[in-house]
């Protein structure tokens, strides 16, 4: 093992632990502005949608079409009231079909 | 009463475990390749396993053995997982909102865990976290994450490439699946997805700033742009009701 990699992973983890262990300990108690509590309760959905998009069109960085097929298989799936493993599993399987005929 | 209070420790626990399974499908090629790419950087067995359990950030990982490859120094590299992660801090104060009365030390340990991933399945559950759910989420997705790091350096060797390209959809599905129910009975979460996606998508393809912050930023504009518009449509129909 190289000492230089050992530190830099180090460092890593210790850069990466380091926000998202500090809110808990800046916050802890303490009431946060009606405002802010407003705003971080939107915050998954909105961190959701930039999680999905645009990425899921780029999967496949030669063929959009497939990534959109993801998507709307995912969604439809979802909408239809499927759980998250089953949404997951047929997303997968919708496309493994698609690139087998494509 | 302690006894109690472990049988509902327990049952958290499961809950998590079950709700950790689409994250622990999804990280499975994305920690292979990452073993793998290792590999071919010339990290060995014990580096990338290393890297995996104290980093644990897919993407701030993948960046670093291209950074690695490039030969740029060990001080840029950490600066650069810095800026990719620091997104996490966001995800973290959100969930602090939302979490249980437990202890300090609990969170402190189980804040190593949140990644996209968990954020997104403890943020959109019902009801408040608790120390046993977020334990038994993160050990399924740090399970999945640092043994097949371990796999894919070891074997050497991706999944054929049709099974590994329809694996990469795993997490995006599992984004819409915790989405969409949400999306059904809100129209504000409808607004916030869109208006998240929609700033993300122009920040990243005009490539105006690095994914990490774009994302943030992107989260950040969509939250507040909504939450003023919710301050106002409340005023507004306050000065109504008051007529």
């Amino acid at each position: 093992m190289k000492s230089e990699i050992i530190w830099m992973i180090i460092g890593m983890g210790l850069v990466t632990y380091i926000p998202r262990m500090l809110p808990f300990l800046l916050f802890k108690g303490k009431e946060l502005p009606p405002f802010v509590q407003g705003v971080l309760k939107n915050v998954p959905y909105a961190t959701l949608g930039a999680l999905i998009f645009p990425a899921i069109i780029f999967i496949q960085k030669d063929d959009l079409w497939y990534g959109v097929l993801g998507a709307c298989t995912a969604f439809l799936a979802s909408y239809l009231g499927a759980n998250v493993i089953f949404v997951v599993l047929s997303s997968i399987t919708v496309l493994t079909v698609y690139s087998y005929f494509m | 009463m302690a006894d109690l209070v472990m049988e509902k420790d327990s049952s958290q626990f499961k809950k998590g475990l079950q709700s950790g399974i689409s994250i622990g499908i999804g990280y499975f090629p994305i920690a292979l390749t990452f073993g793998l790419l290792a590999k071919t950087s010339g990290l060995s067995l014990t580096e990338t396993v290393l890297m995996s359990m104290i980093v644990f950030a897919g993407a701030s990982q993948y960046i670093s053995l291209s950074l690695i490859a490039y030969g740029t120094g060990v001080f840029e590299i950490i600066l650069t997982t810095f800026i990719v992660n620091i997104r996490h801090f966001l995800m973290s104060a959100t969930l602090n909102e939302k979490s249980d009365d437990d202890p300090l030390i609990n969170k402190i340990i189980y804040a190593f865990g949140i990644t996209d991933e968990t954020f997104s399945v403890a943020a959109t559950k019902d009801g408040p976290i608790t120390t046993g759910f977020m334990l038994g989420l993160n050990f399924v997705a740090y399970s999945s994450w640092v043994v097949f790091s371990g796999v894919g350096h070891l074997i050497g060797a991706s999944l054929p490439q049709t099974l590994q390209e329809s694996m990469g959809v795993a997490l995006y599905a599992m984004f819409i699946g915790l989405l969409v129910p949400s999306m059904k009975v809100s129209m504000k979460v409808v607004f916030l997805a869109v208006l998240g996606a929609v700033f993300n998508s122009i920040l990243t393809i005009n490539e105006i700033m690095a994914q990490g912050w774009a994302i943030v930023t992107a989260t950040l504009l969509s939250s507040i742009i909504i939450e003023i518009a919710e301050v106002l449509k409340k005023r507004y129909r306050g000065v109504d009701d008051e007529e």
